[in-house]
């Protein structure tokens, strides 16, 4: 099975807090780590399992500046075959639709049979996928958290939908899947992976390579844009019980049982 | 003169035979013995011939003077009689081998006075291993001690192997003692000069016994006893490599090429230097040849004992590890995959087939295993390698792998970042008392550098330790700074996880910034950074735990101290593994807390060596083990036994474990946790 | 002005909770716009939804197909490009469903794409104000959409309030033949696995204690099922506590769990991503526990104390059963 996975650089977020530049317009990224998203973590994952059971080829794809090599380099380590970095001036200030339409033409230049994208990011909200298999006219589905292979014709798909359930599906291929976290356990991926791989040659393309028109991607072709960052103004919130620890349960214990709280 | 009884050594065919069974005896062991060494040349290299002296002097006190076996009063006891009375007999066995077919051999230097001293000797030794063979026999038999069963997963029981052990041992006494016995019984009956037997050995009570049978069963039993005791002997010398007793053989071997720095962690690969790593194919142990071969010698070394697993606090807590079965699971698996007979089995991954990621995972390296073994076998060094071998695959759990990026990307675990790394020093009360220097040789420089580490740099509790620390070497007029944000995690951990490559970058990084500070000490109040400091790097200046400091310090009343006001507390001092067993400093740290005037100490009964770890540190607060308690839990308990209501710890580590275990085991306000830093600086004369 | 669309997502009949949400969306879009709602399903159950939907929305478009019994995204997309008219503004909320339909159905109808809205600042010309969170909602963005093609939203669950009054008496029109036949399915929708239920069910509780990351390890949960039992609470938690296998998936309160409306909710080290808010926004009263005097749940909470829930409960439970002799 060819697979081809789309991943992104985000900023690690999770121990520091984000927090805003004065004028609004970036989050303050000089201390910040970056490192693959999390949900394209698995998507890898699940790519390479699969691989390893059915065959076939890794492919990660990443569409960003010169330090995305990175990211995909690290993925390459955990065992994808290929990688390809989607670098052009003119994929700045994509949308969603943008980054769909450059997936897309790279997508038409090789023949994929399962697409895979992290269900979201940190920083996005989990549209490329459904965007790109519109655009490709396969069939999505979102949040996926099981892949069986059945033959070389369709799979059988899990979904994480609500109260804990799982709705399953038989997906033609080819088709895209956004993959939501907790279907595998990623692998590790050491120094010593990343320093195996580090010359690995990783074509770069561009919009002519893609043969692509630079005004339908990037901020040009965007017609949804960022304005800020802004840091929002809480609200009121909860009451915060003050005091001693006693006093507090005192509190705690009255309003409890006003509402019931204590049986 | 007609001998009063006919030898085997005297007639032809007992002659020959009592030459073929010994030929054939050597033939049989030594085509064993071959096939037991064919994994040991499949496998790596392990570098062990250096430091002969040293080699030798543990081959005397730990094989020979069986150092460790009292630790274990009774079994040890029964050890060590047993292993002595095998030396003083090896010598009569052998000899009675040849004099099956050479009438009258005596080994030289055994004629004479030395000849008749060596007879008692070995008449009691025969007596003694005997009784020994029997109390062993009921104690093994009948009151089955804990500490020997075989859970079912592990595998099955040896109780039979080491009571069929014991018969035989009891049979050789028995035939060796008949075998003069029937003689001198013979000689008194013919009234010719009876040969020496030592008044009350089991000899004497045969010939007793045997003091009035005829000619014709003295005859008997002197044929039948010599057979029997070379059958014996020899079906017990190719019988040793079977099993746990194969000890008995290799036990000198593996005492003598032991580990000889404690603390430190095997290269990747033995004759492989740093720069040559990314060569290697593949790291750590996948596969049983990936072992070198000592391990694999220790492998075949371990008796089974159970002294590891019954000290090992992983065990304690229901972890899925047991020291005893990583070594025995190890030795089956070389059994079955190196038959005596056939074709050599091609090799099984070993995770998923002997072992289980969880019971790797398990170990805190805490070291008390291997204190306890009495063949010196090692176990840290086997788990590093096989976590090695698992990092190399990526199988890492995924509670180990956030902390493990977060060094890789930020140098500590918890993913801070770099410029917060000293923010410890910016807190109101302390920045107005003390400034610390951030060393950078250049504008800011001190003679003393103190290396802080992660979780003394970020964790909010033990920020309060590294203040503390702050404050008594100011108070011991120490001129020192910190590398901030150029420090970073001293990787010990890390490297005890099996990622050696990102070990090697922080040791490097941290190397570099220690250099530059152009520090000529340094100090350090985490036991995991004192160790990797001193065992894992090279080029720095000498090291010191606090501890040692603090009691200097206090030795040359540089630091005075109040007494203790509260004469409710009753403290007691927490061992951490990395100070105390990895590092021999068990008195230092006491003399410190006995310094305070007016201060009660008790013991645990797990003190010292024997200390119980707490948990473990560094990335082991991460990993999410399979276990029914917590090490910190049992911990806790004891000190509470032992009547204290203060532990003292000298390790950050400790100190989250157990004051979390207080909180667990709802002893808050009947018991506390203090660090020895902590208790200095409350009781310093200002 | 752009006529609004709303998506309506119904089950068993009965419209969902978003319904009543996505009729306040619009307004924040613009008061003035006509709000149509559409549901698409099949057979009494959607006719049942459908009238639901009258009562909030002021017209409502039904596409009835039997296609649609389970409804497949991939299905109802080309329906909804049959009669969504061009420039239109369509609201569907930030879930699995809308996750699966959202994108592509931009695609289909050349619209831009707004998702996981939590709030709108209304329209300016031809452009489509909204508000965005980002990293987990540290930081939020104004975000513009270029309205001129038309706009699909997917609005977050829970970030607007409901229609209380559901007053509307909308004409519910019947749009099936205009939507056309069901298109062969490449996904085909198979069967759904329920999570099973484990000892208690957190749905019908009254009184849910409920843990998260805060109660760090394993075995502290001791703690918690020790308050619970004086309290004559049950358990429940949040995600990280099901990923780490810590308790079964049926006790987990959140979008991808279980949606609660206990008397009482206390979160004890919780710190509230939205996922975990979506589960609890029913519940009356609810009280937070955190050491983390900054974390979100407090923005939810009624109640909050600052605390470390190790040390914390232990004393209340101590206090509750002293109080109850």
């Amino acid at each position: 099975m060819e697979i081809l996975v789309c991943v992104k650089r985000v900023p690690d977020s999770s121990e520091n807090e984000i927090e805003v530049k004065g004028d609004g317009t970036d989050i303050e990224r000089d201390d910040l780590v970056y490192s693959v998203n999390e949900w394209d973590n698995y998507a890898v994952e699940e790519a390479i399992q699969i691989r390893d059971k059915v065959g076939g080829t890794v492919t990660v794809a990443s569409v960003g500046d010169e330090e995305t090599e990175e990211v995909i380099r690290r993925e390459m380590a955990m065992g994808a075959d290929n990688g390809i970095h989607l670098m052009d001036d003119a994929f700045e200030g994509s949308d969603g639709k943008g980054l769909a339409t450059t997936l897309k033409a790279l997508v038409e230049q090789g023949s994929y049979d399962l697409i895979l994208t992290g269900a979201q990011a940190d920083d996005g909200a989990g549209q490329v996928g459904g965007m790109l298999a519109a655009m490709l006219d396969y069939p999505f589905a979102s949040l996926v958290n099981l892949i069986e292979v059945v033959d070389d014709k369709k799979i059988k798909v899990g979904r994480e939908i609500a109260g804990g359930n799982q709705e399953m599906n038989e997906i033609d291929l080819p088709c895209v899947l956004s993959i939501q976290t907790g279907i595998n356990e990623p692998r590790y991926v050491g120094i010593r992976g990343i320093r195996k791989v580090a010359s690995v040659e990783i074509p770069v393309k561009g919009v002519s390579d893609l043969g692509i028109d630079a005004g339908v991607v990037g901020a040009a072709g965007a017609k949804v844009k960022r304005l800020d960052y802004f840091v929002p103004e809480l609200g009121e919130g909860a009451e915060m019980l003050e005091g001693s620890t006693e006093e507090i349960i005192e509190k705690l214990i009255e309003l409890l049982k006003a509402k019931g709280g204590i049986k | 003169m007609e001998p009063v009884i006919v030898s085997p050594g005297m007639l032809l065919p007992t002659q020959i035979l009592a030459l073929l069974i010994p030929l054939a005896g050597v033939g049989i062991f030594a085509y064993i013995i071959a096939r037991r060494v064919a994994p040991l040349v499949r496998a790596k290299p392990d570098f062990r011939f250096d430091r002969i002296a040293a080699r030798l002097k543990n081959v005397l006190k730990l094989w020979l003077a069986q150092y460790k076996q009292p630790r274990y009063m009774l079994a040890g006891v029964l050890h060590i009689l047993l292993f002595a009375g095998f030396l003083i007999l090896s010598i009569r066995s052998i000899s009675l081998v040849i004099l099956g077919f050479h009438a009258g051999f005596v080994f030289p230097g055994l004629d004479g006075a030395a000849g008749h001293v060596y007879h008692v000797l070995k008449d009691y030794a025969a007596t003694m291993v005997f009784v020994v063979a029997v109390v062993a026999a009921i104690r093994r038999g009948i009151f089955k001690p804990a500490r020997y069963a075989v859970p079912e997963k592990y595998g099955k029981d040896h109780t039979g192997e080491a009571i069929l052990v014991l018969g035989l041992i009891a049979i050789l006494m028995v035939s060796e003692s008949l075998f003069d016995a029937s003689k001198a019984a013979a000689q008194q009956q013919a009234g010719v000069e009876v040969m020496l037997i030592a008044p009350g050995s089991l000899a004497w009570i045969f010939k007793q016994w045997l003091a009035n049978s005829s000619d014709g069963t003295l005859q008997g039993l002197h044929m039948v006893s010599f057979f029997v005791h070379d059958l014996t002997f020899f079906f017990f010398l190719c019988f040793l490599p079977l099993g746990k007793h194969f000890h008995v053989i290799t036990s000198i071997f593996n005492v003598f090429f032991m580990k000889l720095d404690k603390g430190s962690v095997k290269p990747v690969r033995w004759g492989v230097g740093d720069d040559q790593l990314d060569d290697l194919e593949t790291f750590g142990v996948k596969n049983f040849e990936d072992f070198t071969w000592k391990h694999m010698l220790d492998f075949y070394s371990c008796a089974d004992c159970g002294r590891c697993s019954e000290n090992c606090p992983a065990n304690a807590v229901g972890r899925p590890l047991s020291p005893r079965f990583i070594s025995i699971k190890a030795r089956d698996y070389s059994f079955k995959h190196y038959p005596l007979k056939g074709k050599f089995a091609p090799h099984e991954p070993l995770i998923g087939g002997i072992y289980e990621e969880d019971e790797i995972w398990s170990c805190t390296t805490c070291g008390a295993c291997e204190e306890e073994c009495p063949l010196m076998i090692e176990y840290i060094d086997k788990m590093v390698d096989i976590r090695r071998g698992m990092v190399d695959e990526g199988n890492v759990p995924q509670s180990l792998q956030k902390p493990l990026m977060a060094i890789e990307k930020r140098g500590n675990p918890y993913g801070m970042m770099e410029k917060k790394r000293a923010e410890w020093t910016q807190e109101e009360a302390f920045k107005e008392e003390l400034s610390v220097k951030i060393l950078d040789g250049k504008k800011e420089q001190a003679d003393t550098l103190y290396f802080v580490d992660s979780i003394s740099s970020y964790d909010d509790r033990i920020q309060e330790i590294t203040r503390s620390t702050a404050r008594v070497l100011a108070a011991a007029g120490i001129d020192y700074g910190i590398l901030g944000k150029t420090e970073k995690d001293s990787g010990h951990e890390v490297r005890r996880f099996g990622e050696e490559m990102l070990f090697q970058e922080l040791r490097d990084q941290n190397t570099e910034a220690i250099v530059n500070s152009g520090a000529t000490r340094i100090v350090t109040a985490d036991p995991h950074a004192f160790n990797a400091l001193v065992k894992d790097y090279n080029g720095l200046p000498p090291v010191e735990h606090i501890s040692q400091t603090l009691a200097r310090a206090v030795a040359g009343k540089k630091i005075r101290l109040k007494p203790e006001e509260d004469d409710s507390r009753i403290y007691t001092y927490h061992d951490p593994c990395y100070l105390g067993r990895h590092n021999g400093i068990y008195d230092i740290p006491r003399q410190v807390i006995d310094a305070i005037p007016g201060i009660r100490r008790v013991e645990m009964d797990r003190c010292r060596d024997r200390s119980f770890c707490c948990g473990g540190g560094g990335l082991m607060l991460f990993y999410e083990p399979i276990e029914e308690t917590r090490m910190g839990k049992l911990r806790v308990e004891m000190a509470k036994e032992a009547g204290a209501n203060v532990i003292v710890t000298a390790c950050p580590f400790c100190m989250v474990n157990i004051e979390d275990a207080i909180k667990t085991s709802g002893l808050e306000g009947e018991m506390t946790a203090i660090d020895l830093s902590e208790l200095i600086d409350r009781h310093l004369e200002r | 002005m752009a006529e609004i669309f709303a998506y309506i997502l119904h089950k068993d009949g009965k419209a969902d909770d978003t319904a009543y949400e996505l009729i306040n969306a619009a307004a924040k879009i613009d008061p003035e716009a006509p709000v149509t709602a559409v549901v698409a399903g099949s057979g009494s159950e959607l006719d049942s939804a459908c009238s639901e939907a009258a009562k909030i929305y002021p017209a409502v478009w039904k596409i009835d197909n039997e296609a649609l019994a389970y409804v497949n995204a991939e299905a109802v997309r080309p329906m909804l490009v049959n009669i969504i008219p061009k420039g239109a503004v369509l609201l569907l909320p930030h879930e699995h469903f809308g996750m699966d339909l959202a994108p592509g159905l931009s695609i289909k109808l050349d619209a831009a794409y707004l998702p996981d809205v939590v709030d709108f600042e209304g329209v300016e010309g031809s452009t489509l104000n909204a508000i965005r969170e980002e990293f987990s909602g540290m930081v939020s963005t104004h975000v513009a959409a270029d309205l001129s093609g038309g706009v699909v939203v997917t609005v977050r669950p829970g970030a607007f309030a409901p229609d209380e009054d559901a007053a509307a008496s909308g004409e519910v029109v019947d749009k099936s033949g205009d939507a056309g036949a069901a298109p062969a399915l490449m996904r085909r929708y198979l069967e759904t696995l329920v999570a099973e239920v484990g000892e208690v069910d957190i749905t019908k509780s009254e009184i849910l204690l409920s843990i998260g990351r805060g109660i760090e390890d394993e075995e502290n949960l001791e703690i918690v099922f020790d308050l619970a039992k004086v309290m004559g609470a049950d358990v429940s938690c949040s995600r990280p506590i099901v990923d780490a296998k810590w308790l079964e998936k049926s006790r987990q309160v959140g979008t991808s769990g279980q949606t609660v409306k206990p008397k009482v909710y206390i979160a004890c080290g919780i710190s509230g991503s939205f996922q975990h808010l979506g589960g609890i926004k029913g519940s009356p009263f609810i009280v937070a526990v955190n050491k983390n005097p900054k974390a979100p749940i407090f923005q939810a909470a009624d109640v909050g104390v600052a605390a470390d829930i190790l040390e914390f409960l232990p004393e209340l439970q101590e206090a509750i059963e002293e109080l109850k002799g």
